[in-house]
């Protein structure tokens, strides 16, 4: 086992966390709707990085989990110590993604996300046929809701001209200045 | 001419580390008026009395200074040890080289001087020092136990068969406390009832006993063996002389949709009720708040129906006042309700119960006699589900201690649950199992081994209802955090125990400190687990942390034993550091002026007019006089006296100058 | 169950500033038009705010922290410059990102700093951010019963999702669990809201794309215990709620094995039937479980 002190030491400061607080009562599993579906379920998030071990680390990197966290805060809520759970997600997922560590079967995810952000950045909100196509084009999800637009459009739901804000100078510098 | 000995100890090497003990010894030889001065390892120790006593023999010492630890820890022994050697003890002061100096400092030339100085400034004092001697007072033998639960009993039940008299003040209706509720009790599951009812009974008995049911203290004045306690006799509405205890009231009483405090709501009672069958006394009172003739002025029923005619409802609230020599107070805990827990429901939900409900449920004098019955539908649940820490470890909802209690009272409900319903399947949701104490361990092992009680290493994150379900939702932290579902008919929270709503203002009230979770404070940790910091007042029971019937016991007969040794002397020695006006001869009498100042100063109302009467009878001279009863030697009433006719004997201004002066003559 | 909705903030009336959000302008027309008539029907003037952007949603927030607080931090700061003190925000999800921004920023001085040179605008922090339950208690209040006339007399599920309240310490929005002031207002439009078990679980928020399967099971639960209870209609306050409550039907029904079409409409369109507005002034007609009230 890999003592990686550092990591976690890296991890309390940005988050404020200290991962020793959590005494794995397994409180915030419990009510976690998505921890079915996640390979590690919240707690044991806790107890992996308790352990300092830079193995486990790197397996959270690699996780489905931290894709799967919704930030709903339920944990967070209810946990008696009070740990921010989705704060950590959030700390994983940024490294996650940095390091390019995001698990395989969790890239749709990230696709959407970035299509998503793509799709603010150029026009300053979100369009939504442009968002969809985005992230078809990022993961070849070619044939996905195509039931769904036609009867969108029929309600009055989907515009087909993009929005575009005055300042999308404005947020392109935003965009800019915070890039990783 | 003074002969003073300066003693240093290194005490091991607390002091030694950091200061030159052998130095500070030779300087203070040097000093003026001191005899003999040196220094050693241990100054407490036998060894190093000896040397002290010795050297006071020899070389005729009229002062000691021993330059040491903390006088809160060893002035008694130095002071004892000068007395033995036939110095007045009051002509030996300490000089505390450790937490004034050498622990707070790093090793070096200054480190030292400074020990010379604080031993320079004593010698200095010590000068000054008059012998003094102990005050005597007499001491009150009769305890005040506030509180009538198992601990109450017990200490009040060991100081009355010791010879000694008790009043036993008790807010309920009737006393028992909180074991009174109980069904049957761990470790051995014997009924809480049978052994109790007897105790209770034999502290109504008792000659020594004097018993205050719904009463509480009001008022405490005064001083360890001379205190003097206001109490409030809540008006019962009710001439117990008169009452026989028949019950005609209660049955007759058309107000009956009362919840039963007894029975934790899970029952009703009437507006004039005794709290249970076996209550003690066995005599009704009438809860105003709740009495159709109190509230809207028309009913009577209970005075139609007496046979003797007891019910008054005129009776007001009355106060009696006690002289008391000790206090020992027997409050008791609470536990935490089941709407302090959004997640759990707000307490919305009948079938969520504390486990002190669940006790009702299953105890036979409770409101199913003993039948674990749901109280929305009265059906026996088939799956029940008990939460182990409810509200305690969780500094999320302000109380992170262990309720310690919990875990065993926990592994006996669901071993009485499959006791009591055989086809019945039980869930504990736990964190740690704390089981330790004599046979504890073994009794959880057999809940889970021979009852078959499934216990589950989780927290519950939420309880909700769907289709008179409660689905309790949890994870098994052994299983890699998987999530469980349990669809229970019961729930028990085994919720925080907390301290008393009214605890805050009676510590108040007697002037004793109490923790940051207004439990009672106990004066040291491990030392003086009975005692209160305010000398005469001790504490035993669950008012002190939650805990058990045997810890609770045992501390109560701690307490009692303290009140005994306490009684065991006829008189008090008090130490004489207090207060004195001055006297001199006529025509003066004393510097006082008669302003009286120091009296509105005084926080102990310890200053009382004194007539300076002549011959003839006529009063000469109004001055103030220092009770030394009362006096606790703080000094405030000094500072306000303007013609300097007050004084604190052993910290006189002559003494404090010349210590100040000690330092400034470089 | 109180009466008064829980530490909603209250003030006097005046030019209440609008941020309807990207959603409102796209796949959840319906909740703007029905936020705006209601507001009308109860002279409440709605200012929208000049050049707003997107807050960022969960996609800026879950990849990048910085840029997650600056979009929403411009929104926030075009709003001070418009010289707004007060700004609703129907949707839940926006309504969670510029409030938690303004917390962050106000909380840490070098953040607000940094943030404040990366939209290039100053923030004074000071805004009022009313989600739509606020609005019509602070504006409404009582005026709602006597408003209705036609009562919404349906019993109805009140569905919170998570962004609404939490986090609860610095949302300050109704209480911890089992919320209550979406209940209170429905109660007062007439309508019988039922306890239920879901009112705050998530719905799988963004990952109706993504995770259309985790959108189904988690939605499914929500949609079939409010059918379960004998729920008329499920109430929301979220576009992203309702679009993976409503659109994702099919998938959802198919998860359940079950067909359940009970309808799911915005509080703003259950209001607005009840003081009188047409199914069609609130967008009733655009759902995709057809939602029809007799
Ligand atoms: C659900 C449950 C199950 C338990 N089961 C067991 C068990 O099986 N075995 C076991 O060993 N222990 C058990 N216990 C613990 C046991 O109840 C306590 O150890 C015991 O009751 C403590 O006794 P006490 O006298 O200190 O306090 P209490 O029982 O609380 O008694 C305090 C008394 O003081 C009175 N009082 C309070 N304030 C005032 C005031 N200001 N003035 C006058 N009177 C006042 C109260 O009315 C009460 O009569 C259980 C506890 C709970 C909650
Ligand atoms: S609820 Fe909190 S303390 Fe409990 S396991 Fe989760 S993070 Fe740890
Ligand atoms: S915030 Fe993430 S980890 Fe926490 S309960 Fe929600 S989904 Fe689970
Ligand atoms: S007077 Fe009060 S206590 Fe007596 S019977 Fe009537 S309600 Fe009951
Ligand atoms: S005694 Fe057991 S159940 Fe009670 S708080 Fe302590 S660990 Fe929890």
């Amino acid at each position: 086992m890999i003592n990686n002190q550092k990591s976690i030491h890296e991890l309390q400061l940005h988050t404020g966390v200290n991962v020793n607080r959590c005494y794995q009562c397994g409180k915030c599993t419990a009510g976690c709707q998505l921890a079915d579906e996640m390979d590690f379920p919240p707690s044991m998030v806790m107890h992996m990085l308790q352990t300092k071990d830079e193995e486990l680390l790197q397996q959270l990197l690699n996780s489905k989990t931290i894709w799967l966290c919704i930030s709903c805060q339920n944990c967070i809520e209810r946990c008696p110590m009070s740990i921010d759970i989705p704060h950590i997600m959030d700390y994983l997922r940024e490294k996650s993604a940095g390091e390019h560590k995001i698990n395989r079967q969790s890239r749709d995810i990230v696709a959407f996300h970035r299509a998503f952000l793509d799709s603010i950045k150029y026009t300053g909100r979100l369009y939504e046929i442009g968002l969809v196509a985005g992230y078809k084009a990022r993961t070849f999800h070619l044939t996905q809701d195509v039931v769904l637009a036609p009867k969108m459009y029929a309600k009055g739901k989907l515009p087909l001209v993009p929005e575009m804000i005055k300042g999308t100078r404005n947020i392109k510098g935003i965009f800019r200045k915070t890039a990783p | 001419m003074s002969k003073i000995g300066v003693f240093i100890c290194h005490c091991g090497e607390n002091i030694s580390a950091t200061v030159d003990c052998e130095r500070v010894a030779a300087e203070a030889g040097k000093m003026d008026g001191v005899e003999f001065a040196t220094d050693y390892k241990y100054m407490c120790s036998d060894p190093g009395q000896t040397l002290i006593k010795n050297a006071i023999k020899e070389k005729g010492l009229t002062g000691v200074v021993v330059g040491a630890c903390s006088p809160r820890m060893h002035e008694p022994t130095f002071r004892k040890a000068c007395a033995e050697a036939g110095l007045n003890p009051y002509l030996c002061e300490m000089s505390n080289l450790r937490e004034h100096c050498s622990w707070v400092h790093e090793k070096n030339e200054q480190t030292t001087e400074k020990a010379i100085d604080l031993v320079k400034m004593l010698v200095e004092k010590v000068k000054k020092n008059k012998p003094l001697n102990a005050i005597k007072v007499p001491i009150t033998k009769k305890a005040l136990v506030i509180g009538g639960g198992i601990a109450g009993i017990q200490a009040a039940l060991d100081i009355a068969n010791a010879g000694q008299q008790v009043i036993m003040v008790e807010k309920e209706p009737s006393i028992g406390g909180h074991m009174s509720q109980l069904s049957e009790t761990f470790p051995t599951l014997d009924c809480s009832q049978c052994i109790l009812t007897p105790r209770m009974v034999e502290v109504a008995q008792h000659p020594n006993i004097t018993l205050y049911t719904y009463a509480e203290l009001e008022h405490l004045d005064g001083f360890i063996g001379n205190f003097k306690a206001t109490i409030r006799l809540k008006a019962k509405s009710v001439d117990y002389k008169l009452c026989t205890g028949c019950g005609a009231c209660t049955t007759k009483c058309p107000n009956k949709k009362i919840p039963s405090e007894f029975n934790e709501g899970l029952g009703m009672r009437t507006a004039i009720y005794t709290p249970f069958p076996q209550a003690v006394p066995n005599k009704p009172v009438i809860d105003r708040a709740n009495c159709t003739y109190y509230q809207k002025g028309k009913c009577k029923v209970c005075e139609k129906v007496c046979p003797t005619g007891a019910i008054q409802y005129d009776l007001p609230d009355q106060f009696i006042t006690e002289d008391i020599g000790a206090v020992v107070i027997a409050t008791g805990f609470n536990v935490l309700k089941t709407d302090f827990f959004p997640e759990y429901g707000y307490g919305k939900y009948a079938d969520v119960l504390t486990g002190l409900q669940f006790e009702r449920l299953a105890s036979a004098s409770g409101p199913t006699l003993g039948e674990i019955r749901r109280p929305s539908d009265g059906k026996v649940p088939k799956k029940i589900v008990f939460i182990a820490c409810s509200g305690s470890r969780d500094p999320a909802k302000g109380i992170p201690y262990c309720s310690k209690i919990c875990c065993m009272y926990t592994a006996k409900h669901a071993m009485l649950y499959q006791h009591k319903v055989h086809d019945g399947e039980s869930y504990v949701f736990y964190m740690d199992i704390r089981a330790g104490g004599k046979n504890y361990e073994e009794f959880v092992r057999r809940a889970i081994e021979d009852d078959g009680v499934n216990y589950i290493r989780g927290r519950v994150a939420r309880i909700y209802e769907k289709d008179g379900k409660y689905i309790v939702k949890g994870a098994d932290t052994l299983l890699g955090s998987k999530p469980v579902e349990i669809e229970a008919d019961m729930v028990v929270l085994a919720t925080a125990g907390v301290s008393n709503p009214g605890a805050e203002e009676l510590a108040q009230k007697m002037h004793v400190s109490y923790d940051a979770y207004k439990f009672f404070a106990e004066a040291h940790p491990k030392l003086k687990p009975v005692e209160t910091n305010t000398a005469g007042i001790f504490l035993c029971g669950a008012c002190q942390a939650p805990k058990d019937i045997p810890e609770t016991v045992g501390m109560a007969s701690g307490a009692a034993a303290k009140v005994i040794g306490l009684f065991s002397n006829n008189e008090l020695t008090r130490e004489p550091l207090i207060a004195v006006v001055n006297r001199s001869a006529p025509p003066v009498f004393s510097t006082c002026v008669g302003c009286f100042m120091c009296q509105t100063a005084c926080p102990y109302n310890a200053i009382e007019r004194e007539e300076i009467k002549g011959r003839d009878g006529s009063v000469i001279k109004t001055v103030a006089k220092v009770n030394p009863g009362l006096c606790q030697g703080c000094g405030t009433c000094v500072a306000f006296c303007r013609s300097k006719a007050i004084d604190i004997q052993g910290f006189s201004n002559e003494q404090m100058f010349a210590e100040v002066m000690a330092l400034m003559n470089e | 169950m109180s009466e008064q909705i829980i530490n909603s903030p209250c003030g006097v009336k005046g030019t209440i500033g609008f941020y309807p959000g990207c959603s409102l302008k796209g796949s959840s027309s319906e909740y703007a038009q029905s936020v705006l008539a209601v507001a009308k029907a109860f002279d409440i003037e709605l200012q929208e705010i000049q050049d707003w952007n997107c807050c960022g949603s969960t996609a800026a927030h879950n990849l990048n922290k910085e840029l997650a607080l600056s979009l929403s931090a411009r929104i926030l700061a075009l709003s001070e410059k418009q010289g707004l003190t007060e700004v609703v925000v129907p949707c839940a999800a926006c309504y969670n990102r510029l409030t938690v921004t303004q917390h962050e920023l106000n909380n840490d001085a070098a953040l607000k700093q940094r943030v404040c040179d990366i939209i290039d605008m100053p923030i004074k922090g000071n805004l009022q951010i009313l989600n739509v339950m606020q609005m019509i208690d602070k504006y409404v209040a009582d005026r709602l019963e006597e408003k209705v006339t036609t009562p919404f007399g349906h019993k109805v599920a009140c569905y919170y999702g998570c962004l609404l309240v939490r986090p609860h310490n610095i949302l300050q929005f109704d209480r911890l669990e089992d919320p209550q002031s979406m209940d209170i207002l429905m109660k007062r439009s007439g309508a019988e809201p039922i306890e239920w078990g879901f009112k705050t679980e998530c719905c799988g928020a963004g990952f109706s794309v993504s995770r259309t399967d985790v959108v189904a099971k988690l939605s499914g639960n929500i949609v079939k215990d409010a059918a379960d209870r004998g729920a008329e209609a499920i109430i929301v306050a979220c576009p992203m709620c309702q679009s993976n409550l409503d659109m994702r039907r099919p998938q959802i029904n198919e998860y359940l094995k079950q067909k359940i079409d009970i309808p799911v409409i915005y509080i703003t369109q259950a209001i607005g039937l009840a003081v009188g507005l047409s199914p069609k002034e609130v967008g009733l007609q655009k759902h995709f479980v057809p939602a029809q009230f007799a």
